[in-house]
C-alpha cells in the first residue's frame, strides 16, 4: 500500500468501506486472508485495551519523568477547558506511554515511544461517543485497520523510525493514524479521512527526536499526551468540511524529505535539542548512580 | 509492512529495538546453543552499551536467553530469573569501530568445555539480525526457520544439501554461502519456507562427510 489516494479510489471503484479496501490490498500483498487480518487486528485491539487498563493502575515508576497520568485523569474528571474527551484521551495516552517507559506490556503503534496515542484516541472515543454504537468492538477494529493503513503508507513513502525521520515519524505518525481512525469512527468519507491525516501531519512536520538520556521518557511521554489533541481536532476539522490544500500523500512525502534533512544530532542520538539542555545533562548525570 | 506489523508488535517496553529486539536476540542465541544457558559473557556494543541499562536491554537479553518472548511480563525480571536459574552472567562493554550501532556479542560456555560465540544486531521495530556465529558470517533475521551448515570447503556439499531438502519436500526461501579463509571452512545459511521440525540436523549432517556442524533454528516471530 503506497497511497491514500489509490486506496480511496479502490474503495470507490469496488464500492467498499475503507477498511475493506485496506484488507483486500494487504491480503493480496501477503497471501493472508482478509478474515485472518481482521482477526489479528481485533486481537491487537484487545492487547491495546489491556495495556490501557494495566497502565491506569500501574505504579511502576519511570527513571526521569514523575507520574502524569493520574494527575490528568483526576483533572479530566473535574472539567478543564479542552473538554472531557480530549482530556481523557490525553490521560490515557500519558498513562500508556508511562507504562511503556516502565517496562509495561504495550502494543507498538506504530512504535513503542508513540504507543499511547492510539489507545488514548480510540478509548476516549469509545467512552464519550461510542456508548450507543452498535457492534462497537467491530467498529473500533475497523478504525484500527484504517489507522494501520495510514501507518503502512507512511512507512512506505517516508519512515516510522525516529532515528530516520525524527519524532514527526513516530508521535506525528501516530497522531495522523489516530486522526484517520477518529474521522472514520465519526462516519467520515474517505476524503475526510485523508484530510484528517494531511491536517495532522502538516502541524507536526519537522518535529525532532531528542530524548533526554536516550530514554523513551522526556519529551516522549508528554508528546503522547499532547498530540492526541492535534489528531482529534484535525479529524473534527475534516468532518467540518475543511480540506487540506496539499493532499495527504504529498504531505507524507514532504515529511519523509524533511526527515532526511533533519541533522543526525536530532534523530534519536540524544546529541542535540532537549537532550543537551543543562537540565537534561544534570538529570542524566544523576542517572548513572541510580540503579533500579 | 502489512497493517499487523504497523499495529504491533505486542511487547514489553520501552523500546522496540533496545528491549523487544534484545529479547529476540537472547531467544535466538539460546536456540543456536540448543538448550539451557549456564554461563554467558555479554558484550554490549554501541547504544546497547550506552543506553541499554535505561531500556532494560540487560534484563531483556537475559530473559531471551532463558527462552522468554518479547511480550512476556517476566522480561522485567530478567536479571532475577537468570540468577534464580543458576546462570552465571557478566556484562561488558565492547568498543568496536566496525560494530553495528545497536549490537551485542554473547559468549556461552558449558562446564564440559563447549563454547559458542554469537553476534547479533537490533535493526528497529523488534527486527534483528543474527550477524555471526563462531566467527562465521550468518546474516539472518530468524523470522523464518533457518539451517546453518558449516562445512569444509570442498566440492558437492551445496548440491548434496539441496537435493536432500528437495527430496523431503522442504522449500528453500533464501540461501547464502560464505567462505571463511580461516581453516578452509564455509557456511551455508538457508531460510526455509516450512517449519524446520521436518529437518533433522543429524540427518543433514550425514548427507556429506565434509559437513562439520549443522544448526537449526525455528522461526522466531516478531
Ligand atoms: S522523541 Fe524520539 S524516542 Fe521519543 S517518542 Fe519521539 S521519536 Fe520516539
Amino acid at each position: 500500500m503506497r497511497s491514500l489516494l489509490d486506496l480511496t479510489k479502490l474503495a470507490d471503484e469496488l464500492d467498499m468501506y475503507l477498511h475493506e479496501a485496506v484488507l483486500a490490498t494487504d491480503s493480496e500483498a501477503t497471501g493472508v486472508s482478509s478474515d485472518e487480518i481482521f482477526d489479528l487486528i481485533s486481537s491487537r485491539l484487545k492487547d491495546m485495551r489491556r495495556s490501557a487498563e494495566e497502565a491506569s493502575s500501574s505504579n511502576n515508576p519511570c527513571r526521569l519523568v514523575p507520574k502524569t497520568g493520574p494527575l490528568m485523569r483526576a483533572y479530566s474528571e473535574k472539567g478543564g477547558m479542552c473538554g472531557g474527551f480530549i482530556l481523557r484521551a490525553s490521560a490515557i495516552a500519558l498513562e500508556v506511554a508511562t507504562y511503556n517507559a516502565s517496562m509495561g506490556r504495550i502494543v507498538a503503534a506504530p512504535t513503542a515511544g508513540s504507543c499511547g496515542i492510539l489507545p488514548g484516541m480510540l478509548f476516549a472515543w469509545e467512552e464519550f461517543y461510542g456508548k450507543d454504537v452498535a457492534d462497537k468492538e467491530r467498529k473500533l477494529t475497523e478504525a484500527l485497520i484504517v489507522a494501520g493503513a495510514v501507518g503502512e503508507i507512511i512507512a512506505n513513502r517516508a519512515t516510522l523510525a525516529g532515528a530516520e525521520g525524527g519524532c514527526q515519524a513516530e508521535c506525528g505518525a501516530a497522531a495522523a493514524m489516530g486522526s484517520a481512525a477518529l474521522a472514520y469512527l465519526q462516519g467520515g468519507s474517505c476524503e475526510a479521512v485523508s484530510n484528517a491525516v494531511a491536517l495532522t501531519l502538516k502541524s507536526v512536520l519537522g518535529l525532532v527526536c531528542d530524548p533526554v538520556g536516550g530514554l523513551v521518557e522526556s519529551p516522549c511521554i508528554k508528546r503522547n499526551g499532547l498530540l492526541v489533541s492535534v489528531g482529534a481536532l484535525a479529524a473534527d476539522m475534516a468532518m467540518a468540511g475543511i480540506t487540506s490544500l496539499i493532499p495527504a500523500d504529498e504531505v507524507i512525502d514532504a515529511m519523509g524529505q524533511i526527515g532526511r534533512s533533519i541533522p543526525p544530532s536530532l534523530r534519536e542520538t540524544s546529541r542535540g535539542g532537549l537532550a543537551v539542555t543543562p537540565t537534561a545533562k544534570k538529570l542524566v548525570k544523576g542517572l548513572g548512580t541510580k540503579k533500579r | 509492512m502489512p497493517v499487523w506489523d504497523i499495529i504491533g508488535p505486542v511487547m514489553i517496553g520501552p523500546s522496540s529495538s533496545h528491549t523487544a529486539g534484545a529479547v529476540r536476540i537472547g531467544r535466538i542465541v539460546r536456540l543456536c546453543w540448543g538448550g539451557d544457558v549456564r554461563n554467558a559473557n555479554i558484550y554490549m556494543r554501541g547504544s546497547f552499551a550506552t543506553t541499554g541499562e535505561g531500556h532494560g536491554t540487560d534484563r531483556a537479553l537475559l530473559a531471551g536467553l532463558l527462552g522468554y518472548a518479547p511480550d512476556d511480563p517476566e522480561v522485567r525480571n530478567g536479571r532475577e530469573l537468570a540468577l534464580k536459574s543458576g546462570m552465571n552472567f557478566n556484562f561488558y562493554e565492547e568498543d568496536l569501530e566496525c560494530a553495528h550501532p545497536n549490537s551485542v556479542r554473547i559468549e556461552i560456555r558449558d562446564d564440559g568445555g563447549r563454547r559458542m560465540d554469537a553476534t547479533a544486531a537490533s535493526l528497529g521495530g523488534g527486527a534483528v539480525s543474527l550477524q555471526e556465529l563462531d566467527g562465521f558470517e550468518v546474516g539472518v533475521s530468524c523470522l523464518l526457520p533457518v539451517i546453518i551448515i558449516m562445512n569444509r570447503d570442498v566440492h558437492g556439499v551445496v548440491g548434496a544439501v539441496t537435493t536432500y531438502l528437495s527430496s523431503h519436500g522442504i522449500n528453500i526461501a533464501t540461501m547464502k554461502l560464505h567462505r571463511n579463509s580461516r581453516g578452509g571452512l564455509a557456511t551455508m545459511v538457508l531460510e526455509l519456507d516450512i517449519n524446520e521440525s521436518a529437518v533433522r540436523p543429524e540427518e543433514v549432517k550425514k548427507v556429506h562427510d565434509a559437513i562439520v556442524r549443522v544448526i537449526s533454528i525455528p522461526g522466531v516471530a516478531l
